[in-house]
């Protein structure tokens, strides 16, 4: 296979511009992920510590293999809402006794852990994580419950919290619920869903009604202990499979389960060499242009993306502003989609669903790059069917069946991210890099394109078009879907796996890779009627 | 002409004698017995012969199966080596009876020189000196005066019967004499039911010097120079050298001749060893050691000269070379003994699996061993792990080589005696020669023998092991091993290792950057300027700022064997999780190594004071004694006699 070439000059003026921007974007990041972290901040944990508990993310680090991997995912849930930074859970993918899993855990520093809207569809698409790829999930139980202020937001939707554990344990999927503390009312149906539950003395709280409930409900006078303890659980109810004497043991005990799952991984597994990439990915931060309005060459960011920068190139001279072809990721072997020029013509459309059809014949997993405006417009290309072609691409993308994997590295503007494979085609794993943008178009479009319609719509009314109202309300538009194009904006609302610093792209790639292979990869051969 | 060789022993002599057997052409016979069947000495021998038994007393003592051995392979010669049957007059009789070669002095010169009081009258009698001594019988008063007078104070007291420094007495000057006979005599009188007391020259400061003689069937006898082996422990000497730094030539010439003249008392034959004390001058009659001495390399060399050579052509009835009757010394050598066992407690032997063993092969370094990497050193005989000399050209240079292979050596697995040995090595009064039998009385073993890293050193040693198993973990792993070592998208604290070390507890905490380098916690204080130069899981380049230090790491389960340029470090992993202690009685005693029960002194129910021996057991050819740390009743016996027990076993739980 051929190594990539470069023609980076890490001397330019272009680069070293970009360089500094991005620099700057990812300290940004950073302090957003480091803020995160803080949970509910210094006083929370400073309680929690005094209580003699350990924090969410000790509980993961010591439930983890010690130096493997952790993919923290969502890192940036809830950013720019009236919710905690991080929505009060930390979810993601690691490797817990040889066997990589989700884990998912409540941060009970953060608002006691509790469940907002945010909170909930991280924890759902951890569950969905767990499912698509066949990963046990592993449940770190403290939280207060809903987030009652929340509650016209999460009731209706938390019900598939449990019909999700209960539908993963039918698929053979393993759940384990290790409960360090409160899980009650709704909560306590997730020990209670799960395969295995492991419930830590004197600090579980596992029941329906607390004891004010109770008494109002029926004047019995009871205990937390006697409602919902963890020795209760373990020697009268039969809730708890597993006592355990502190968190520590808890976390042994959890380790334990996931040893004797005997899991064996379903996919092919790596079949390349893991080797580095030629290209130092650090030249990403000046490759990536400061102003995604001008393009940038894939195949630079591939380079330094592939196994020794390895890339086969199909269709090369052929739809030239898509890149499709073959290379593989730490091993695993891949198939590559990037947008090199924006714009997707028939060409490209073409080019792109007969690749599609290839990777699906091999059960080679895709891999999806965006920096798209979307399909293109014009006299010309409607009349020689650019919709066809486009909805081609969708239908190949739409019915693929080998794990799809998506880099919002660029723009993502209209059905160009559908017929990337954007989020609602139900990619595996989609990572973005905190400078992307996604929205139907750019801001000074979509102003642009109101604007004209009003013009329009004021001559047909004979009204007279006021044009200081109008550059106001431009500027209002631009300012609005520039706020939520932004990378935070869409990662807040989960709708990607998380933001990633671009040159964490091969790792946490391979991560993801690696998770993919634990269920099996196999192709597709049926799509729907293809419009010639 | 001797043929083939059976050597009558076992260990690094064996192998000792073997090598020089190869070298000169002769076909060479090992004894073995049961836990010896896999050991280095079985395997180097061209063939070897079982003894079916354990114990030395079933095995390497027993005379008509060396001789039995022999006749079944064949042999025509046997070597005793040292320890053993070395020095029993009744192998060599039986070998001679077999109309085998007899590797050593005539069964007479044996026995002659066996008894230490028929020896010494022996010499005496031919004007070699004795510490000079009185039977008290019936003499008091004025006499007793003189007798001490003519002996020379400071005088010891001593009991005939004696043993256990029961009714012995240090007197100093003539009006503590006779209170000081008078309770030696009733205390002896009480001990022993005899209450005969002797006195006798008493040397505070003596100094163990050594001649090596070699003697042949034609009358030759010469005198190989002396050895010094002052330095000891439990009687047992530790450090050996050539040269004595004691001597100057005229008492060189004194006790060589000395040494000579006792030889020729019962006209010797083969090599032997005269050792005398040694004071300001003076010297005394100690006793004959009828045999190759363990410390005889040292003499090898500084003269050039193979002592198993010689003494193998002296069996063969040829005369001692020309080279051999005038002999020449050049520079010094030291010698080492690494023993298995615990300098700071009590030198307590030390049983378990050797892990690693390696003397860095320096110039000038000669290591004589009977183990090798994972050797058993087991309870059954010697803990002896390695002699390791050093020749140099002068006596410093010696000691500091030695030093340095000893420090630098491979020695995983076991506790053993090398700190306290390179200690005394690197001492200024073993340097400037001022040393004698009380050095390591003068000298505390605790002190001496705590491991030679310093606290820094130890905890950089750690963060040496921690990050040595991280990679053989990341190397190991099936599964996403090409993925940076514990990679984080959000960091959040560090990874983390503990370890037990000399210092109690360190926590080291690591991570490698995404962007490069590594970030080292020490617990929890950064370690500034950390950079890895190297890493593998087995050897570690680590800088902390301009300072680089190199370390070799080896694991055996929670066990990390540091080695680095301080010296040897080890390390015990602590559990990720810590099990829940299991709760002990109180008042629980262990058995402070495996050996063997001898006798339970109490019963279950018992009342018992404090100090009270509860039980007697055998280890390592020594007893040992449990006694009641409290006053209070014995409520468990856990051992009875002739039960084979573990290290830390629970014996006896005594409730206070």
């Amino acid at each position: 296979m051929q190594v990539l070439p470069t023609k980076v000059d890490r001397t330019s003026e272009d680069f070293q511009a970009n360089r500094k921007a991005m620099t700057e974007k990812l300290a940004e990041f950073e302090a957003l992920q480091a803020q995160a972290r803080m949970g509910g901040g210094q006083k929370y944990i400073d309680r929690h510590r005094a209580r003699g508990k350990l924090l969410v993310r000790e509980r993961i680090e010591l439930l983890l293999d010690a130096d493997s991997p952790f993919l923290e995912l969502s890192t940036l849930a809830a950013w720019g809402t009236d919710k905690n930074l991080g929505a009060n859970a930390v979810t993601g993918i690691g490797v817990i006794s040889g066997v990589e899993c989700v884990i998912s855990a409540n941060d009970p520093t953060s608002q006691a852990g509790s469940s907002n809207r945010y909170s909930l569809a991280k924890t759902l698409r951890a569950q969905d994580i767990a499912r698509e790829n066949r990963l046990p999930l592993v449940n770190l139980v403290e939280s207060g419950g809903a987030d009652l202020p929340d509650q016209a937001e999460v009731f209706i939707t938390g019900g598939k919290w449990f019909r999700n554990l209960t539908q993963l344990s039918r698929l053979g999927i393993p759940t384990i619920a290790l409960v360090f503390g409160n899980s009650t009312a709704g909560g306590a149906y997730v020990p209670a869903m799960c395969d295995y539950s492991v419930m830590v003395k004197e600090r579980a709280k596992v029941f329906l009604g607390g004891p004010p409930l109770v008494k109002m409900a029926t004047g019995e006078e009871s205990t937390d202990e006697e409602l919902g303890g963890a020795e209760m659980h373990s020697r009268v109810s039969g809730l708890s499979d597993y006592f355990a004497q502190d968190e520590h043991d808890a976390l042994r005990m959890g380790r334990e389960i996931v040893a004797h799952l005997n899991w064996r991984k379903e996919g092919y597994g790596p079949t390349h060499s893991p080797n580095q990439p030629v290209h130092d990915p650090d030249d990403l931060l000046g490759i990536i242009p400061q102003d995604l309005r001008t393009p940038f060459d894939m195949l630079e960011v591939l380079a330094r993306t592939l196994d020794g920068s390895r890339f086969e190139e199909y269709k090369a001279v052929y739809g030239t502003s898509m890149i499709t072809g073959w290379g593989s990721i730490h091993g695993f072997a891949i198939g590559v989609i990037a947008n090199q020029q924006g714009v997707i013509f028939s060409e490209e459309a073409q080019k792109a669903t007969e690749f599609i059809q290839l990777c699906n014949r091999y059960d080679t997993p895709l891999l999806f790059v965006h920096n798209t405006t979307g399909y293109m417009v014009g006299k010309a290309y409607e009349q020689r069917g650019i919709i066809k072609d486009g909805a081609k691409m969708i239908n190949a993308v739409a019915n693929s069946g080998v794990p799809h994997l998506v880099v919002m590295a660029g723009v993502s503007y209209g059905a160009g991210n559908y017929g990337m494979s954007g989020k609602s085609y139900n990619p595996r794993f989609v990572f973005g890099w905190p400078n992307h943008k996604v929205a139907v178009m750019g801001p000074k479009q979509l102003a642009g394109v109101m604007s004209i319609i009003a013009r329009q719509s004021a001559d047909e009314q004979g009204r007279e078009f006021d044009v200081d109202a109008d550059d106001q309300r431009r500027a209002l538009i631009e300012a609005q879907i520039g706020h939520e194009e932004q990378a935070y904006y869409s990662s807040a609302r989960i709708r990607d796996d998380g933001l990633i610093d671009p040159r964490d792209t091969r790792t946490v790639l391979g991560i993801a890779l690696s998770a993919v292979h634990s269920g099996e990869v196999k192709g597709s051969s049926d799509f729907g009627v293809f419009r010639m | 002409m001797i043929r083939k060789v059976l050597v009558a022993n076992r260990g690094e002599i064996a192998r000792r004698i073997f090598r020089t057997c190869r070298a000169m052409g002769i076909a060479t016979v090992a004894v073995f017995s049961e836990p010896d069947r896999h050991a280095p000495f079985v395997s180097d021998a061209d063939e070897a012969y079982a003894l079916n038994g354990v114990a030395a007393a079933e095995t390497y003592l027993l005379i008509e199966a060396m001789v039995a051995a022999a006749r079944a392979t064949g042999a025509d010669a046997v070597h005793p080596g040292y320890g053993f049957l070395a020095e029993n007059a009744g192998l060599a009789e039986a070998v001679i009876a077999a109309g085998l070669t007899w590797i050593g002095p005539t069964p007479r010169a044996i026995a002659a020189m066996g008894s230490k009081l028929e020896s010494k009258r022996l010499v005496a009698a031919a004007g070699v000196p004795v510490l000079p001594s009185v039977d008290l019988t019936s003499i008091e008063g004025e006499r007793l005066r003189a007798a001490a007078l003519v002996i020379g104070y400071p005088v010891l007291v001593k009991a005939s019967a004696g043993g256990g420094g029961k009714g012995m007495r240090i007197v100093r000057s003539s009006e503590d004499l006779e209170v000081a006979v008078a309770g030696a005599r009733r205390e002896a009188g009480s001990a022993f039911g005899d209450d005969t007391v002797f006195l006798e020259r008493y040397l505070d400061s003596p100094r163990h010097i050594e001649v090596q003689i070699f003697g042949d069937h034609h009358g030759n006898l010469v005198a190989l120079f002396e050895r010094e082996c002052s330095i000891q422990r439990r009687h047992q000497k530790i450090i050996e050298e050539a040269p004595s730094p004691a001597l100057d030539e005229a008492t060189r010439q004194q006790m060589s001749e000395a040494a000579v003249t006792t030889a020729r008392t019962v006209a010797y034959e083969g090599a032997g060893t005269v050792e005398f004390l040694f004071q300001e001058g003076e010297f005394f009659f100690l006793e004959m050691n009828t045999r190759l001495q363990v410390e005889h390399p040292v003499t090898e060399e500084i003269t050039g000269l193979d002592l198993v050579r010689l003494q193998l052509l002296v069996a063969q009835g040829e005369a001692l070379p020309e080279a051999v009757l005038a002999p020449d010394m050049v520079g010094h050598a030291i010698e080492a003994r690494l023993y298995a066992e615990d300098p700071r407690h009590d030198f307590l032997p030390v049983t378990g699996k050797l892990a690693g063993f390696e003397v860095p092969d320096l110039p000038g370094i000669r290591v004589e061993s009977g183990v090798e990497n994972g050797s058993e050193i087991s309870l059954f005989y010697d803990p002896m792990i390695a002699k390791v000399v050093a020749w140099a050209e002068t006596r410093a240079e010696a000691a500091s080589l030695l030093a340095a292979a000893l420090q630098r050596a491979r020695l995983h697995g076991l506790i053993t005696n090398r700190d306290l040995l390179v200690r005394i090595l690197r001492h200024p009064e073993f340097l400037a020669g001022q040393i004698d039998t009380h050095f390591l009385e003068r000298h505390s073993p605790v002190e001496l023998g705590a491991p030679l890293p310093d606290q820094t050193e130890v905890r950089l040693a750690a963060v040496a092991a921690a990050l040595a198993a991280q990679a053989d973990r990341r190397l190991r792993t099936p599964l996403l091993g090409s993925i940076p070592s514990g990679w984080r998208n959000s960091p959040s604290q560090l990874q983390e290792a503990t370890f037990e070390t000399e210092y109690g507890l360190v926590t080291v905490g690591y991570r490698f950057e995404a962007r490069g380098g590594i970030t080292v916690g020490i617990d929890g204080a950064a370690l500034e300027g950390a950079r890895l130069v190297h890493l593998s899981p087995e050897r570690v380049g680590l800088a902390a700022g301009r300072h680089l230090r190199w370390f070799t790491v080896a694991r055996m389960g929670s066990i990390h064997h540091v080695d680095g340029p301080a010296g040897y470090v080890r390390l015990v992993e602590q559990p990720r999780f810590p099990a829940a202690p299991v709760e002990e009685e109180k008042g629980s005693l262990h058995s402070p190594m495996p050996g063997k029960v001898i006798k339970v002194m109490v019963n279950e129910g018992q009342e018992v004071a404090e100090g009270e021996v509860l039980l007697v057991m055998e280890a390592m050819k020594m007893e040992h004694t449990l006694r009641a740390p409290h006053g209070g009743v014995v409520r468990a016996i856990r051992a009875a006699a002739g039960d084979q027990v573990e290290a830390d076993q629970v014996l006896v739980v005594v409730e206070g």
